[in-house]
């Protein structure tokens, strides 16, 4: 099977470990993937920003890189779900957010690795509510958790239940500085939640909630490690 | 004219008590958590909130035929019907019912829509005597302010304060909070009100188009209380609640309580069909701008709202920023998507104030695609010119860096060597709102793609 890759545009500049724990991990599972090198980003930054209009160049850049392909797979919800409702159009190309892509369509039943941490998982709200990988915490019906089922495959893992498992972190991209006072309350009321519950690890389906709960950790000399699901999926340990 | 002030600077504002903050946040979340138990009792709640949406999306399709067979059957009732095609129309109907019936003391049940109109302030400027006798609403009315919540209006005070305030209006001891003792003090002095009120002004949770009646909810009885001593009755109603029939009623009742408080129902569904006899019954339909929203394609379905105040106890925003810093009658993710309607520059920031989490459409039970809607209103705004050129600048050049594979490539990579060579100083340096309180990524050696090209691409 082949898939093409797609970065986001920040994981691309600032996480390329993120990057690479996907390749690797896609390839790990016998998926011929394919890096096309002319991608940019999404254009989400500007589209939430009420600026869909400027990020039109972005979608053409993006539906020329990806457009031939059957598979494209992303490690990120948000980045997948702006793709999915404002991008592809009338485009058959199908686009998955990483673990999603693991659980539904390579069905992967064995990670074969290691992580003896207690773990906190960030539920990220793009992934969570607008990709539907878990079943949000509002609504009735049974539940279902793609990213904690891979991670319940990890062996020595210790997940750690939340007192709020699925709220918001805060970030929401321009968000972050158009309504920083109450972005930074929320990400501190986040890794609060996550510390009281004894977490070493935070991890996530999207680095861009992680990167910002790590920016508030590191500033406040927090001990917990922020890690996304593709490098403990893929054997790392936290640095 | 003054500056109005950005969502962004009240919550702000708000946030500067920690503790208040955790509090508020508290003690919202402790009523979604009550709403998620109530629900989750429910098996078919899910298959409830679907129907509740079509029934809804059936009223706002037949919106104009609905409303004159609920007008025919109504007046059928003996109840008089009148229009108002704004907030201005509906307070000069409201005041000329009053003078006909020679009214000077009113008492009134909950309504988001006469706070809307801004009646109170009407009213009271013409010199007659107003009540609120939701327990809420009256605490707000002692303290001069409006409500901060459309379900719990007075949900931003603690028990000490609300003391204070009864202890200046009612006379309680000095330091008294107990919630019975203040409870029992505001009881006596509604009692006396709804006693020797002339007119009881109600809101409307429900027109039933096909029996012409209507349905009030309250958790106190105040409005049958109101209603049941006054010789005239003055229901107010947007034109928006109308269902079709008494059948559908069950399907909104069962969800409205338990999406408000994590109650089964409501304490008090009161029914209202017709006047008593010797007694006067007034129906006031009021459009106030939902005719327009009807109008707007992606903005239709927020008319669908109950009030049931869901998605302002789980909104995180909405939490940590209080009611009154989103400066609308109704606050929360809901407000911020009607409100732009009425007043786009006035509102302009309200689409801002979410991070798009969804919480607010999953919580919704009639599921308005709250989020999608904040999303399509920003896109309005910016469209409209109300949002700061500096930031339209840089989303500009930004679409334009994005569109460009080379461009992107340079910059990133000169931002990158730029972070790794600038001062921590400079970095950190006032213009930077990220870093006020928050660590940037340290920038790696090089970027995926560099690796991609030296790793795997020959």
């Amino acid at each position: 099977m082949k898939v093409a890759l797609f970065v986001p545009c920040y994981v691309e500049q600032f996480y390329p470990e993120v990057g690479i724990a996907t390749l690797e991990l896609l390839e790990k599972y016998g998926v011929q993937v394919e890096y096309p090198l002319e991608q940019t980003c999404c254009g989400q930054p500007m589209a939430n920003s009420g600026y869909q209009r400027f990020g039109d160049d972005a979608s053409r850049v993006f539906m020329e890189n990806f457009g031939d392909y059957e598979y494209v797979v992303a490690p990120s919800g948000s980045c997948t779900l702006h793709v999915k409702e404002h991008v592809l159009g009338e485009s058959e190309v199908k686009v998955y957010e990483l673990c999603e892509f693991l659980t539904d369509i390579l069905k992967v039943e064995d990670v074969g690795v290691s992580f003896p941490f207690k773990v906190g998982i960030h539920a990220s709200c793009h992934g969570l509510r607008g990709l539907r990988l878990a079943k949000s915490s509002e609504i009735v019906g049974d539940d279902f958790n793609k990213p904690r089922t891979l991670l319940e495959k990890v062996k020595d893992i210790q997940l750690v239940e939340l007192q709020r498992k699925d709220e918001c972190c805060g970030f929401g991209g321009t968000f972050a500085v158009s309504e920083e006072a109450i972005s930074v309350r929320m990400g501190m009321d986040r890794l609060a939640d996550h510390e009281d519950s004894g977490v070493e690890v935070i991890t996530s389906a999207d680095m861009s909630c992680l990167m910002h709960l790590q920016g508030l950790s590191k500033r406040n000399q927090h001990p917990v490690k922020i890690m996304h699901i593709a490098q403990i999926l893929n054997g790392a340990k936290p640095s | 004219m003054a500056k109005t002030i950005t969502h962004a600077e009240a919550a702000e504002a708000f946030l500067k008590d920690a503790d208040r903050t955790q509090w508020h946040d508290e003690t919202l979340w402790h009523v979604r958590t009550k709403r998620d138990t109530a629900a989750q009792k429910l098996p078919e709640w899910e298959q409830l909130r679907e129907n509740a949406s079509k029934v809804k999306e059936y009223v706002l399709s037949h919106l104009d035929e609905l409303l004159v067979t609920f007008e025919k059957n109504a007046k059928a009732n003996g109840i008089e019907v009148l229009w108002a095609k704004d907030a201005a129309e509906h307070n000069q109907h409201v005041y000329e019912i009053l003078q006909k019936h020679s009214v000077q003391n009113i008492v009134k049940s909950k309504s988001i829509l006469t706070e809307e109109c801004g009646l109170n302030h009407f009213l009271e400027d013409k010199g007659f005597d107003v009540v609120d006798t939701d327990l809420g609403e009256r605490i707000i009315q002692f303290n001069k302010q409006v409500p901060s919540h459309i379900v719990m209006p007075a949900i931003h005070l603690k028990k000490k304060e609300i003391g204070d305030i009864f202890h200046t209006h009612l006379g309680t001891q000095q330091g008294a909070d107990d919630p019975n003792y203040l409870t029992e003090a505001a009881r006596n002095h509604l009692r006396e009100k709804f006693i020797n009120a002339n007119a009881a002004i109600t809101g409307v949770n429900f027109g039933i188009v096909e029996s012409g009646g209507f349905v009030v909810c309250t958790n106190e009885g105040n409005a049958d209380m109101g209603t049941h001593l006054a010789d005239v009755h003055i229901a107010c109603m947007g034109i928006e609640k109308l269902i079709p029939r008494k059948a559908d009623l069950g399907v909104y009742l069962r969800l409205l309580a338990r999406s408000a408080t994590g109650q089964s129902i409501t304490n008090y569904s009161s029914h209202f069909h017709r006047p008593r006899s010797g007694k006067k019954m007034y129906l006031i339909l009021v459009d106030n701008g939902r005719t327009e929203q009807l109008g707007r394609e992606h903005f239709r379905n927020s008319l669908k709202c109950i009030r049931c105040g869901a998605c302002m106890n789980t909104c995180p925003i909405y939490r940590r920023s209080s009611g009154f810093s989103y400066n609308a009658t109704v606050p929360g993710p809901i407000g911020s998507i009607l409100s732009p309607g009425m007043d786009l520059k006035k509102h302009s920031t309200l689409p801002f104030a979410s991070t798009l989490c969804g919480s607010c459409s999953d919580v919704c039970p009639v599921k308005i695609n709250i989020h999608e809607q904040l999303y399509q209103w920003r896109q309005v705004v910016t469209e409209a010119g109300h949002d700061s050129a500096a930031k339209k600048w840089a989303m500009k050049i930004g679409g334009k860096v994005m569109g460009s594979p080379s461009l992107y490539d340079f910059l990133g990579k000169s931002a990158r060597s730029a972070l790794k060579l600038t001062p921590k100083k400079l970095v950190y340096s006032r213009v930077n709102t990220w870093g006020k309180s928050r660590d940037l990524p340290e920038p790696p050696k090089e970027s995926f793609k560099e690796w991609y090209r030296k790793n795997r691409k020959p």
